[in-house]
């Protein structure tokens, strides 16, 4: 006879080996001391090797499933050593527990195999569908928002002016601040720096050339694009995400109404408003931030620094910097959109698609920039 | 009846529950006993999921107690709370399994939080929970292939991954349909019997009601409390307010 102490169980074994052996348990079997029991259970068949084995569970103050579950585990392996295999004086309780738990589903196996990492090429490959699944997803998404924004424009009183005037204080009022000091900021920045250099030149007039040139024609609107799709972009994935999610977005389809019209329009055309204003906003604090390095580091007077900068662009520079802010607009919205439209699954999916449609809509934006600035070029010529 | 079926296990005691200025219970006081099917009903908006809420600490109250197992867990200190998450498990309306795991990740996550089990020995705890629930085999499925009653029944063997000594219900039959909920009945009833883990279901389904509450109170939005207590036979049969029996009856008010 020998016996184990443990915090939660007692253990003793009685009878030699290859006679009877009975085992008993007293004590608490539980979760708590699941590795030390199975061990000391699973090692008595082997090292007696029992003509019978008998467990005793009459000092069992507690049994939970997992103190249950060492016990048919080791049924079972008296069973594949065919030692024949009884359970003694277990409680009415221990009895039920120990009959709830399905033997079978110990050994069967998963109906499906746990997935397995796929090899590089099928990576790949997938990839592949997946950028061709997600372009064709995009195009006919484009169409739908055309046919929808145009049928908006002929039919005025269909799109809900309400929620419009809503995105625009979300996207617009709201993000002026956040617009209006990184501007600033920018513009202090690229005018320190600027002077650095043309202080040794004696030119320090043309840093307002420079930051209004710089600002208006490029960082301005792309700036501005980039915190509105960062703001907003990823605001309309998500709600519209949540929305399928919540089978809100199939409710709409069931009452009737086309989910593009009713919840894109209104975004896209509130963020192609204020996108253009936000970009005038953009331009004008950053010309501030430059005055405010010109007026105090450099020397110059409120009114040459402004004279400059007013000599410095033309009216096409402002005007294609706007129309760059709208088609900017409708990017970061469009995507925004159409990525919360997709989103599959939960939680987790949500979260996917406000990520996708912020680097989507960023990605995009420096592209069109470039098809811009390609454009603009032989515009000006 | 012998002292251990008697013996209160979760003490509610004078809650009150505030949001704001808006005060959705008032003042309610009552006990759960080891080992019994207890449930909290009531008509929607009567505050049954804000007590539930209570009940399992993820609100405190604006005053009175809940003791759980000896513990006011509204006033314990992060080790205690820790300890008393261990013993309670909650299986929440909308199953709450997490959709980008596996059923199998799913069970296994509170196991690898709170033992130091070797993970082949939490696969097998694992599988015998996703057995007892009925669902051998499902491991490697995710929640969202899976049907309304079969998340359900994943959602519970997650709750009692770590053998809880409560179980909480909120609304578990909500979307079921009447032959699922009659089996979920079953199951819970024969878990706890088997198991003796004491439950606690926050519902307003009279089919579950009498099949499985042992007692049970009733809420009501007006007076802010309880207006009702007893077994479910008792509530039915001898009450005479009228609120009651619309309840029990199934009549408008």
């Amino acid at each position: 006879m020998e016996e184990m102490e443990t915090t939660g169980y007692r253990l003793s074994v009685e009878g030699k080996a290859g006679e009877e052996a009975t085992i008993r348990l007293a004590g608490r079997l539980s979760l708590d001391d699941l590795e030390p029991l199975m061990a000391d259970l699973q090692a008595i068949p082997g090292r007696l090797k029992p003509r019978r084995l008998s467990v005793d569970l009459a000092g069992v103050e507690y049994l939970d499933s997992a103190g249950a579950l060492a016990l048919i585990e080791l049924e079972n392996l008296a069973r594949s050593l065919t030692i024949p295999f009884d359970l003694l004086n277990a409680s009415g309780t221990n009895h039920g527990l120990l009959s709830l738990i399905d033997r079978e589903a110990l050994q069967r196996p998963p109906l499906r195999p746990e997935s397995v990492r796929p090899a590089v090429v099928e990576k790949l490959g997938e990839l592949a569908r997946r950028q061709y699944r997600d372009f064709l997803e995009i195009m006919s998404f484009v169409g739908e928002l055309m046919v929808a924004l145009a049928y908006s424009l002929a039919h005025p009183r269909s799109v809900r002016w309400e929620e419009v005037k809503f995105y625009m204080k979300r996207a617009g009022a709201d993000g002026l601040p956040i617009v209006a000091l990184i501007s600033l900021l920018l513009g202090l920045i690229m005018a320190f720096m600027s002077s650095l250099q043309l202080k040794q030149f004696g030119a320090n007039i043309y840093v307002a050339n420079l930051v209004t040139l710089a600002m208006v024609r490029e960082l301005g609107p792309i700036m501005t694009a980039i915190l509105v799709a960062g703001r907003s972009g990823s605001a309309f994935a998500a709600e519209i995400g949540t929305m399928v999610v919540n089978d809100e977005v199939n409710a709409l389809v069931t009452m009737g109404f086309d989910p593009i019209r009713f919840l894109a329009v209104p975004k896209v055309l509130a963020t192609m408003v204020v996108v253009p204003i936000l970009t005038v906003y953009a331009d004008l604090f950053a010309i501030l931030g430059g005055l405010i390095v010109g007026i105090t580091g450099l020397d110059l007077t409120f009114f040459t620094y402004i004279q400059q900068t007013k000599s410095s662009i033309r009216v096409f520079d402002f005007a294609t910097s706007l129309v760059k802010a709208v088609v900017f607009a409708l990017l970061i919205a469009g995507i925004g959109c159409q990525r919360g439209f997709k989103v599959k699954g939960g939680a987790e999916g949500v979260g996917t698609s406000t990520t996708s449609a912020v680097v989507s809509a960023i990605f995009l934006i420096i592209l069109a920039d470039s098809a811009f600035a390609i454009m603009l070029h032989y515009i000006r010529q | 009846m012998d002292s251990s079926s008697t013996e209160p296990v979760i003490v509610v005691e004078n809650l009150t529950a505030r949001y704001g200025d808006v005060t959705i219970l008032e003042d309610v006081s009552f006990e759960v006993r080891r080992g019994e099917r207890f449930m909290i009903l009531g008509g929607s908006g009567c505050g049954k999921s804000t007590l539930l809420k209570h009940m399992i600490g993820l609100i405190k109250p604006s005053a009175g107690r809940v003791i759980i197992n000896g513990i006011d867990i509204a006033r314990a200190d992060e080790e205690a709370l820790h300890r008393v998450r261990s013993e309670i498990g909650v299986l929440f309306q909308a199953d709450a399994l997490f959709g980008s795991m596996s059923l199998a990740q799913n069970v296994a996550l509170p196991l690898a939080e709170y033992t130091d089990l070797p993970p082949e020995l939490i696969r097998e705890i694992v599988r015998m929970k996703l057995g007892l629930v009925h669902l051998v085999g499902y491991g490697n499925h995710m929640p969202a292939e899976l049907s309304g009653g079969m998340r359900k029944r994943a959602g519970l063997a997650r709750a009692m991954a770590l053998d809880p000594t409560f179980l909480f219900f909120d609304e578990p039959w909500a979307g079921l349909d009447p032959v699922t909920a009659a089996e979920l009945d079953i199951l819970i009833r024969s878990l706890n019997e088997g198991i003796g883990t004491t439950m606690v279901f926050v519902t307003q389904e009279l089919a579950s009601i009498f099949s499985l509450a042992e007692r049970a109170i009733m809420l009501h939005k007006d007076t802010k409390g309880i207006i009702a207590r007893g077994t479910p036979a008792e509530l039915r049969e001898k009450s005479t307010d009228p609120r009651v029996l619309h309840f029990f009856n199934r009549q408008a008010d």
